[in-house]
């Protein structure tokens, strides 16, 4: 399986936040999730990866390129929609596509066209007149319209509706029809990467938690909501994200079979329920995790 | 060829893929070289990831219900139509077990039974 995206050791200060040792590879042909809470890392890592931001060490290698050696190669094969769209408000939509287009040298202007049309943007609006989730669609449709084959999308579906958002992930699987596209998206919003990424990668306070695939993730990872007669610091240990309550105390674990044996050892029959978790929860009890320690 | 996830349901998606493809082969709705989707359209269709329907396609491969060709697709095994047959012979079974239980009850020996049975499969002609 050939890496489109690959993160080594990726290493970035800033004053009062930093990368620390950053790695992940990204399978090429399939949509990546990434996830962390508001302040983690995910913008920074992205901004490195599109090489508008330099860094301390480590290696990017998009499509096995260097991506500071053949930054300029590798930024025509992407497509990025960041967190802010920086249009000329006075202008129209249509302008704004030829415009923005235009930077890219595969530029197909009807095929650019026609995803504003599919988009449902009239081209001849002002971008000032559009939503804040036409103006992402307009985002989207300039960046696609060079055919890239790598879509980086940072926080693409932050602050729309939900309509909006579904056309925007029915999009992206779209995209991958292509075996030679590629899509990596951050978000926060858990239950949109949950819908269609493969692959999911946490960050949390500049460090990678874990990279992996999705359906491994929700499969490995249990969710334990245990009474409290059974609240020993050794059994707490084990698990992630603890919660403490008056009617029980709950965590996450990759290791299900081992933490119910360790469970039944210490306190046999003791009341516990194992549940499946979401990414929401994965996020919550990893950032629970972090900020206790 | 109808597929319905459920989030309701305990039971992983893929497995949910494999339950009711494998149904709708055995029942004879797929038949033998029937196409099935390619992963990539299944899993756009049902807006889930492509591991996942890799996961069962492989899976239902494994089982021989289906076989897949590389660049062609994947489709029905003739030894789909191997299965159909088991799984009608197994209700055949069962039918014939229930009725001669309940005969038993009344309690009919075995030529009284056979006699029963010939009747009716005289009705259904030769």
């Amino acid at each position: 399986m050939s890496m489109v995206i690959s993160i080594n050791g990726l290493c970035k200060k800033y004053e009062k936040f930093s990368l620390k040792d950053v790695s992940f590879q990204a399978p090429k042909g399939y949509i990546m999730g990434f996830i962390g809470r508001n302040g983690a890392g995910k913008s920074t890592v992205i901004k490195c990866l599109m090489d508008m931001i330099p860094f301390e060490s480590g290696k990017i290698e998009l499509f096995g390129l260097d991506s500071r050696s053949f930054a300029n190669e590798n930024k025509k094969r992407i497509g990025y929609v960041g967190e802010d769209q920086y249009f000329y408000e006075s202008m129209t939509a249509g302008w704004s596509l030829e415009f923005f287009g235009r930077f890219f040298s595969d530029w197909d202007n009807d095929y650019g066209y026609s995803l504003l049309k599919r988009f449902d943007i009239d081209p001849s609006k002002k971008v000032s007149e559009l939503s804040k989730g036409m103006k992402v669609k307009l985002a989207l449709a300039i960046a696609l319209g060079h055919r890239p084959e790598l879509l980086i999308l940072d926080e693409p579906t932050s602050g729309l509706d939900p309509v909006i958002r579904n056309e925007i992930l029915e999009l992206l699987a779209e995209t991958v029809q292509d075996e030679n596209c590629s899509v990596f998206f951050s978000s926060h919003i858990t239950t949109d990467i949950e819908k269609i990424a493969d692959y999911v990668t946490v960050i949390d306070d500049g460090r990678i938690i874990l990279s992996d695939e999705k359906d491994s993730i929700i499969s490995k990872w249990k969710m334990f909501k245990v009474e409290n007669s059974c609240r020993g610091e050794e059994l707490l240990g084990r698990l992630i994200g603890v919660k403490k309550g008056e009617f029980g105390f709950s965590g996450i674990t990759d290791k299900p079979d081992s933490f119910i044996k360790e469970l039944n050892r210490r306190c046999p029959g003791a009341r516990y329920k194992m549940e499946n978790i979401t990414l929401d929860d994965l996020l919550v009890r990893i950032a629970k995790e972090s900020d206790t320690i | 060829m109808f597929i319905a996830l459920s989030n309701n349901d305990p039971t992983p998606l893929y497995e949910q893929i494999k339950k009711q493809i494998t149904e709708q082969i055995i029942n004879g709705e797929l038949p033998p070289g029937y196409m099935l989707p390619s992963i990539r359209v299944l899993a756009k269709e049902l807006g889930i990831s492509v591991i996942t329907v890799k996961k069962a396609y492989e899976d239902l491969e494994a089982g021989g219900y289906i076989v897949t060709n590389q660049g062609k697709g994947s489709f029905v095994a003739k030894a789909g139509a191997e299965f159909v047959r088991e799984s009608r012979l197994k209700e055949i079974q069962q039918s014939f077990e229930n009725g001669i239980s309940l005969c038993r009850e009344l309690g009919m020996d075995s030529e009284e039974i056979i006699k029963i049975f010939n009747d009716i499969l005289d009705e259904f002609g030769p």
